[in-house]
């Protein structure tokens, strides 16, 4: 037989306090404390008057080109990658608004750790789609000089910080930018992404510990879309969501909807106030759902069925915005086809133009790996390229 | 630090008790817990924050508190800090300086005595320097910090608190990638490094009262290493040993053995002797035993002289 304790009253009292803090400051504090998801976005296009961000009808008409950019780029991509022409590729199908409502609550200054789904992510935080693709064809102008797989996307330009293929490993370096940003008295931010596997890894405490107790200016978002490969989020936690995880590292989580766009735009910003105001870490888990496979690499249908898929289908991200902004009046309805055309003209030229750049010179193969080649890696770059005849 | 203020150093008890082994005792009250961070008990933690504090323009000096608690942060070492400047084409090039006590003779046991700079050396984007003095310590740690590549900074904690030498007070460099040649000699080259340097000296004594001049050069920067002063030396002796105390299979003499082997053959008089720890792991009781002794040491000299 099983004891249960109701610890809630216990809970409650210690969410209010911290309610408290941030009520003066937000007056959608109580979100942070609300064990609902947070959702700004109705299915029939209604919104939530009291919670709907203040943003201009430019700024929601250019969210959504950017949410139509980053899923023909990920059809692309796929398109590209089936007729060789790239060796590898990540669908971001599912989490435009996770990646697109997170980036557009940020500054140019602050800085990113996107994983390797957040094509959206970066291409609004200022890649143009020319070193997208540089980086796709890992060609000679590709900034990683074609040296990574080609989802791990670095600007210094940008600040979108390069990322290994080991899920976490990103996350303590957020924290430390973030524990330098405060150091420096620079007002500026960071935020990391991550799925939801990468919170079962030994990193993802480091880091979440790290950063509440050095209450660092950071926001990690978990792009929860309920599958790490081929195992469902029951196989990762036993935890009723991840978002309560951040309590227990001593900063608040929320969930939100990682399908309203809205929704994530509004938990985002409210956490960079929040960080630039001293406030410490958030955590953001934006529920959503991977539509494609984990990777070109990948076959879903090993493991899920297709009634799951049209479950999450008829609660796309896209149209579910589109709804809104016509029901706004922020986009005319001839408009939508014209997004997706002027998109397409975008990436079929970004495509052409990096797919004749060639690949990589021979001699890059050694520079790099210090600052100046030492005479160990020297004598392989001249065996290498016949030079000194050995 | 009080020469540049984005240096920050940060590990476990460094702040506040100064460190296990004494070794930044004083900071905390001089340069305050911003720059003086006593961490949480992480080491990947350590690291991985370390890399990002250096991306934005800190210069973090992390301690590993034993060298046998680096595994934790492995993945951070091997697959972040090495790799980030080529893995980015230059973009991010993180500048951390990772301390870390290493090697038996404090009685720790398994877990506070390994030598493994093997691994790190295996990996490439780091640089690898290990003082047996000092002088050494201080000129290799000025080098360290201003070093725009990652560094993994090896004390050898055995002479913590058997070592005692004045320091100059002044700025000085010691040389990354220079060996430095303790005692010059003509029979025999003995190659070392870090504690084992002392063990070294005293085989050295031994040997010349038998009439064998020992030729012992301190390696102190392992990646790079100064083939060159290996090789000047080998082809004067055409003899080699290298002692450490790390494991001799895959140890780092192996890599020495085939570099000089490859490219000094002709010179060699007898095969190169490797003396290390044994292929086990590291024992408590039998410390003395494991760690090569300079009998041990002498033993091999004498092989090669007679050879």
């Amino acid at each position: 037989m099983s004891i249960q304790v109701d610890f809630s009253i216990l809970f409650k009292s210690s969410r209010e306090r911290k309610c408290l803090r941030w009520i003066d400051r937000f007056l959608m504090a109580e979100l942070l404390h609300s064990t609902n998801m947070l959702q700004i976005l109705k299915p029939n296009g209604e919104v939530d008057r009291k919670l709907e961000p203040r943003l201009t009808n430019d700024e929601l008409r250019m969210m959504y080109r950017y949410m139509v950019l980053t899923r023909r780029l990920s059809e692309k991509l796929l398109s590209l990658q089936r007729q060789g022409r790239i060796g590898f590729c990540v669908d971001s199908s599912g989490h435009e608004a996770c990646q697109i409502g997170s980036a557009f609550a940020l500054s140019p200054d602050d800085w990113i750790f996107p994983y390797y789904r957040d094509s959206g992510m970066c291409l609004v935080k200022g890649l143009s789609l020319k070193e997208f693709m540089d980086h796709t064809f890992t060609n000679e102008e590709d900034a990683c000089l074609g040296r990574q797989l080609n989802v791990h996307w670095a600007s210094r330009e940008h600040h979108i910080v390069s990322s290994s293929s080991c899920v976490a490993g990103r996350l303590p370096h957020a924290v430390g930018v973030a524990y330098a940003m405060k150091y420096k008295n620079q007002n500026d931010v960071c935020l990391t992404s991550l799925g939801d596997g990468s919170t079962s890894q030994g990193e993802f405490h480091s880091a979440m510990n790290f950063a509440g107790v050095w209450r660092a200016p950071i926001i990690f978002l978990v792009e929860n879309n309920q599958y790490a490969i081929s195992l469902p989020l029951r196989y990762q936690t036993a935890s009723q969501n991840i978002a309560i995880k951040a309590e227990a590292y001593g900063f608040e989580g929320v969930q939100v909807n990682g399908n309203d766009v809205l929704a994530v735009y509004k938990a985002t910003k409210m956490a960079v106030e929040k960080a630039r105001a001293g406030g410490g870490p958030t955590m953001i888990e934006a529920v959503t759902y991977r539509m494609g496979g984990h990777s070109s690499s990948d076959d879903p249908a090993r493991y899920r069925n297709e009634e799951e898929l049209e479950y999450w289908k008829a609660r796309d991200a896209i149209p579910l915005f589109r709804n809104y902004l016509t029901r706004k009046n922020a986009i005319r309805e001839e408009e939508y086809d014209e997004i997706v055309q002027s998109v397409d003209e975008e990436l079929t030229l970004a495509i052409r133009a990096s797919e004749k750049i060639p690949k990589p010179a021979l001699s890059t193969l050694f520079t790099d790996v210090y600052s100046e080649i030492p005479w160990h890696i020297k004598d392989e770059q001249d065996e290498a390229l016949g030079v000194g005849g050995q | 630090m009080s020469s540049n203020s984005d240096v920050v150093l940060l590990g476990e008890d460094l702040g506040r008790d100064g460190g296990v082994f004494r070794a930044t005792e004083g900071l905390l009250d001089e340069f305050g817990p911003q720059r003086v961070i006593d961490t949480p008990l992480s080491e990947d933690g350590i690291i991985g924050t370390a890399i990002g504090m250096s991306l934005y323009g800190l210069l973090p000096v992390a301690e590993i508190q034993f060298m046998d608690f680096a595994y934790p942060a492995f993945n951070q070492i091997v697959n972040e800090l090495a790799k980030f400047r080529y893995r980015s084409g230059g973009e991010f090039s993180p500048r951390v300086v990772v301390r870390m006590p290493y090697g038996g003779g404090i009685k720790g046991g398994l877990y506070h005595s390994q030598s493994t700079e093997a691994f790190f050396i295996h990996t490439p984007g780091l640089i690898v320097l290990t003082p047996s003095n000092p002088h050494d310590t201080k000129g290799l740690l000025l080098s360290a910090m201003r070093c725009p590549d990652p560094v993994i900074f090896l004390e050898p904690k055995r002479i913590y608190r058997t070592f005692r030498e004045e320091v100059p007070d002044d700025d000085y460099t010691t040389p990354i990638g220079k060996a430095s040649v303790v005692s010059e000699g003509s029979d025999v080259t003995l190659l070392s490094w870090g504690a084992m340097v002392q063990t070294c000296n005293e085989a050295v004594a031994l040997a010349s009262k038998e009439n064998i001049s020992v030729e012992l050069i301190d390696l102190r920067s392992l990646l790079p290493f100064d083939i060159e002063s290996i090789l000047r030396s080998v082809k004067k002796t055409g003899r080699l040993a290298i002692a450490h105390e790390a494991p001799k299979i895959g140890g780092f003499g192996g890599e020495l053995a085939a570099q000089v082997s490859e490219r000094a053959i002709d010179s060699l008089q007898a095969p190169i002797l490797r003396v290390g720890g044994y292929d086990t792991p590291f024992p408590y009781s039998l410390e003395n035993q494991y760690l090569p002794s300079s009998s041990r040491v002498l033993k091999a000299i004498k092989n090669l002289a007679g050879y």
